[in-house]
């Protein structure tokens, strides 16, 4: 019944909602191509104007860091704190510091 | 991120160091990720939500279209079609949520072209006249609504994602319902007749929509332990009907039934008792519209089978273009 039983490669998407602002991912969709995922993308993700700009990026394409969140991979920023403005005691009355 | 281990991998025997793991994030309102490891039944209660859910946005354009080229003015007629479109982007946020749990999008579609997945039921109601665009809008995506905000705080990730971006579209959905059925209330006798009419035949099909009685939901128990859903299947219902009584009579207009009065006590909205085998009926194919619905949906697939293959043979060919001049430089 069904002609195609394979789908077209996922892109992910990020928009700019305004200038100044970075691009940030919004979703993920099919596409044949790029152009087609751009235009794809226009129409799914910015139908009342929440973008000035969108990139898409084969899903195939990105490399992320292990599936695990609390990952090891991040825990040499954890025992740190001397990295934070916080961890430093500053006579009382000092100003702009 | 979209990379997700097969949905149904055995995992009986998953580290107790996992699974507490797991529980801790659910326990502690933190949401789960594509990739984090997740309980088989988990897993697969999603993918059977999400898939009926993105199935529901689908097959919801069908009724409302079928007004598309009758509709009574220019202006309802743009509202109309942007309305149509938005239950389409609803659909692909959804399918694409379901996706990351490690189902194919061809496989998703196949389930529910062979009835194997289901939709919502209420979509297997005909719209006899124009006035039946304005009470799906106020009655059925106002009954969506109810159940979709609470979902924005789901615990898995994507979907909870998909469900914030659904629901602030639709309160534009339910607005332009509202709206229309305000106006035709107030038009001539025979306008008022037929939005009464209309809301006289959504309103029970409507109140069906949040599911069987909370002592007959299968996985409602379940769902609320791993925080998929938040309030019972009768607690929105009756939140529904509490917001739907002042609307109703703001628009001149009666809901169809003898037994809705106000209860003092609960300070709530008694109503009367849902004819639950008519639902039954329906959910096993008996409704009124379940043919017409999965045959056109079929036929729609079908015939964009050449757009489909002729987009995949011009991105084939244009990478072999791509290449030639490559490697020509």
């Amino acid at each position: 019944m069904s002609t195609q039983n394979t789908d077209w490669p996922l892109w992910e998407v990020f928009v700019r909602s305004k200038r100044g602002l970075s691009h940030s991912h919004a979703g993920s969709l099919h596409a044949p191509d790029a152009t087609m995922a751009l235009r794809n993308a226009r129409d799914l993700f910015t139908r009342r104007g929440e973008g000035v700009s969108i990139w898409v990026v084969p899903a195939a394409a990105i490399t992320a860091s292990s599936p695990d969140e609390k990952d090891p991979f991040f825990e040499p920023a954890a025992d740190k704190t001397y990295r934070h403005p916080t961890f430093y005691t500053i006579p009382e009355g000092v100003k702009h510091l | 991120m979209t990379t997700a281990p097969a949905a149904g991998a055995a995992n009986e025997t998953a580290p107790a160091e996992l699974v507490a793991e797991f529980d801790a994030v659910v326990a502690a309102d933190g949401r789960i990720e594509p990739r984090d490891w997740m309980p088989d039944a988990y897993r697969a209660t999603l993918i059977r939500q999400i898939a009926q859910h993105a199935h529901s946005e689908i097959i919801g354009m069908q009724p409302e279209a079928n007004w598309i080229t009758r509709a009574p003015s220019l202006r309802r007629k743009a509202i109309l079609i942007a309305k149509v479109q938005d239950e389409a982007g609803h659909g692909l946020y959804l399918y694409g949520a379901a996706e990351t749990l490690g189902v194919s999008r061809a496989e998703l579609l196949d389930k529910l072209h062979s009835g194997r997945q289901r939709y919502s039921s209420i979509f297997n109601y005909p719209t006899l006249t124009w006035a039946d665009v304005g009470a799906i809008g106020w009655l059925v995506d106002g009954a969506a609504i109810t159940n979709q905000v609470p979902l924005c705080r789901c615990s898995y990730g994507p979907y909870a994602r998909a469900m914030v971006r659904v629901c602030k579209e639709e309160s534009f959905h339910q607005r332009q319902g509202y709206e229309l059925l305000y106006t035709l209330s107030h038009g001539t006798e025979e306008q008022h007749a037929m939005a009464q009419d209309a809301v006289n035949r959504w309103w029970w099909p409507s109140l069906m929509m949040f599911g069987p009685p909370d002592d007959e939901s299968a996985h409602s128990a379940q769902s609320m332990a791993w925080r998929i859903k938040r309030h019972s299947n009768d607690e929105l219902r009756q939140r529904f009907v509490d917001i739907c009584v002042p609307q109703a009579e703001a628009l001149g207009l009666t809901l169809p039934d003898p037994d809705l009065r106000w209860n003092e006590e609960r300070g709530r909205w008694d109503f009367g008792e849902i004819d639950w085998e008519e639902f039954q009926q329906v959910l096993r194919g008996n409704g009124p519209c379940n043919e017409q619905r999965l045959t056109q949906r079929r036929t729609a697939h079908e015939d964009g089978a050449w757009v489909r293959e002729a987009a995949a043979a011009y991105a084939a060919k244009h990478q072999t273009d791509t290449g030639r001049e490559a490697t020509a430089v």
